[in-house]
């Protein structure tokens, strides 16, 4: 009788390895979710807009009031706007890949479907982290514009707004795919969001500078995305500083190279047992 | 002109989970055309063989081609070629009717325009054409079931994979899905189907094939089956302290198999009326005596034992 060996196959990649991704079949699950939204989205758009603008109104105008003195020779309200310009790209992409796609995955069973045709489960990952940086462009490319209607850019470079935009929807829509593809139950998403996502709301340098954190807590915030995405857009819309865009550029695409890879090999072994 | 290769052919397919084996050196060969019926009772391992050949889940050790291709090749192109029905409803429920079937169309490259006539012909196979844009919670299990069945149809496939499709079914939306896989078949379609309803694998079936703990344990057209593992008449002698001894002395030579299980006896054999006249004529006490034709049941329940499985 012969017998078979089994052969290692691209079944059992490895999270760190470069994910196998058909760039077709990713388009085709970003466009399902696109035909959706072009149907619904006056009703999905307008909280998520509104927020980072709420805060602007509440604390950059209300709070800015009593902050007196200029920040980096700025309004109070001119300097925080940048860093929420980058938050509302971080919510974006980071509800979309935890809330949205955990529905998807284990209660409409959509993926166990989709994974029966030629697409495969990183083309459906990538599809979905593809549309998560769809939405932090609409939400955080729109938040410039009113700045910019405001008066709030300061830099022609704030043109290159859209690029830090994406850099940031990527890395957090990638992070967050890692975590729907390791969690056993949806209400510890509120780990990720408590411990993780609102403290760098707070601290990474959108309301302060983080020099004013006590020493020992600035290399943290240093080392959050978040900070670097929030330093790249006051770079951008603010202060016009080149080279520090460029660094903080190139600290988000090593973020974003870290986790991609795991986020769509997690999301395989999810699926596929 | 080469012959069309096997639509699935498995040489010492196993897969485990873990420590548990649901498939356990399976060799099965599925020729192109037809409907193929894989039998079993619930955890043979039907479904795990499955979405092997599906392409969704990769084999542990051995050989499976579908269709000529290796599942651990490019699954891509071979998923192209296939169409699946999988046991669980699995529709999109964001989607209307129709939507479901062009999504699918357009995750299989099949252009704009002939995926919408697709959609619009399948809709009508399926009878739902007056549901086309009704909202997928708005139908019946039986509806989704035949949308389920027209969703793997949209692009074309070779073969189509049916994860026991009327599980759940009444008796009329069960007699519509197979009236419309019959008509698949007639299309030239190869059909394989899993299921664990006797009625279903003679209905629809042109071979099949018996699971059990992750084997193929018996193979053939239901005649075969019923031939080699049953008998044409099957006695049935009901009754509480009935003495299979006894009862086997005084049939024999006509019967060829006697089985007790529960509070019944089962007589296999060609002839039942001289066996029932016999048990008369004995005078044995019994709640009952049944002559009736032999089934696959029988071949079902004598090949995978009478216990209860979970």
């Amino acid at each position: 009788m012969t017998t078979w060996a089994a052969p290692r196959t691209r079944h059992v990649l490895g999270p760190w390895q470069w994910p196998d991704v058909s760039g077709r079949g990713a388009r085709r699950m970003w466009q399902r979710n696109a035909v959706l939204f072009r149907r619904g989205w006056r009703l999905f758009v307008v909280p998520n807009f509104f927020e980072p603008v709420l805060y602007l109104l509440s604390i950059g105008l209300g709070l800015g009031l009593y902050v007196g003195e200029q920040i980096m020779g700025v309004e109070y309200v001119v300097f925080i706007a940048p860093g929420l310009a980058a938050a509302s790209a971080m919510n974006g992409a980071a509800f979309e890949v935890t809330y949205n796609v955990y529905v998807k995955m284990q209660y409409v069973k959509l993926y166990d479907a989709v994974i029966t045709t030629p697409l495969e489960p990183e083309d459906a990952a990538a599809g979905e982290i593809a549309w998560a940086v769809t939405r932090s462009l609409m939400y955080g490319v729109s938040f410039v514009l009113v700045m910019a209607l405001l008066g709030y850019v300061r830099s022609p470079l704030a043109l290159l707004a859209p690029v830090a935009v994406g850099l940031i929807g990527l890395g957090f829509a990638a992070l967050g795919l890692v975590v729907t593809a390791t969690i056993p139950r949806m209400e510890l998403y509120t780990y990720f969001f408590t411990l993780f996502i609102t403290p760098m709301f707070l601290f990474s340098g959108i309301f302060f500078p983080i020099e004013r954190l006590p020493e020992a807590a600035q290399p943290v915030a240093w080392f959050t995305p978040l900070h670097h995405g929030v330093e790249l857009m006051r770079a951008l819309c603010l202060t016009g500083d080149a080279a520090a865009a460029a660094g903080h550029t190139a600290w988000l695409v090593g973020f974003c190279l870290l986790v991609y890879p795991p986020a769509i090999n997690l999301f395989r072994r999810r699926l596929v047992v | 002109m080469n012959a069309p290769p096997p639509a699935v052919r498995a040489q010492q397919l196993v897969k485990r989970y873990g420590r548990q084996t649901a498939v356990d050196h399976l060799d099965l060969t599925v020729q192109p055309g037809g409907c193929f019926g894989i039998l079993g009772p619930n955890g043979a391992g039907k479904t795990t063989l499955m979405k092997m050949v599906t392409c969704v889940s990769p084999p542990t050790e051995g050989l499976l081609e579908v269709l000529g291709s290796d599942v651990r090749g490019d699954r891509r192109a071979l998923k192209r070629r296939l169409g699946v029905v999988p046991q669980g409803e699995t529709l999109d429920a964001d989607l209307t009717v129709r939507e479901n079937l062009t999504s699918f169309a357009a995750y299989h490259d099949v252009p704009r325009r002939l995926a919408g006539e697709r959609a619009d012909g399948l809709l009508e196979f399926a009878q739902l054409s007056d549901r086309a844009g009704a909202r997928v919670e708005e139908l019946s299990g039986g509806m989704k079931r035949r949308l389920l069945i027209a969703r793997a149809l949209v692009n074309d496939p070779q073969l189509v994979v049916l994860d026991e499709p009327t599980t759940g079914l009444d008796p009329q939306a069960r007699q519509l899905v197979w009236e419309r896989l019959r008509s698949l078949r007639r299309q030239g379609k190869t059909l394989l189907v899993t299921t664990h309803y006797m009625e279903e694998a003679q209905r629809l079936c042109d071979r099949l094939a018996v699971m059990h703990h992750g084997r193929v344990i018996a193979e053939g057209s239901p005649a075969e089956l019923l031939a080699a593992h049953a008998a044409p008449r099957v006695v049935e002698i009901h009754g509480s302290e009935l003495d299979a001894a006894a009862i086997g002395s005084v049939v024999d030579g006509l019967a060829r198999d006697i089985e007790a299980v529960g509070d019944r006896i089962l007589i296999y054999t060609d002839d039942g009326e001289a066996i029932t006249g016999r048990i008369a004529a004995a005078g044995i006490p019994n709640h009952g005596v049944l002559l009736r034709e032999g089934s696959l049941e029988d071949v079902f329940l004598r090949l995978t034992g009478h216990a209860l499985i979970d």
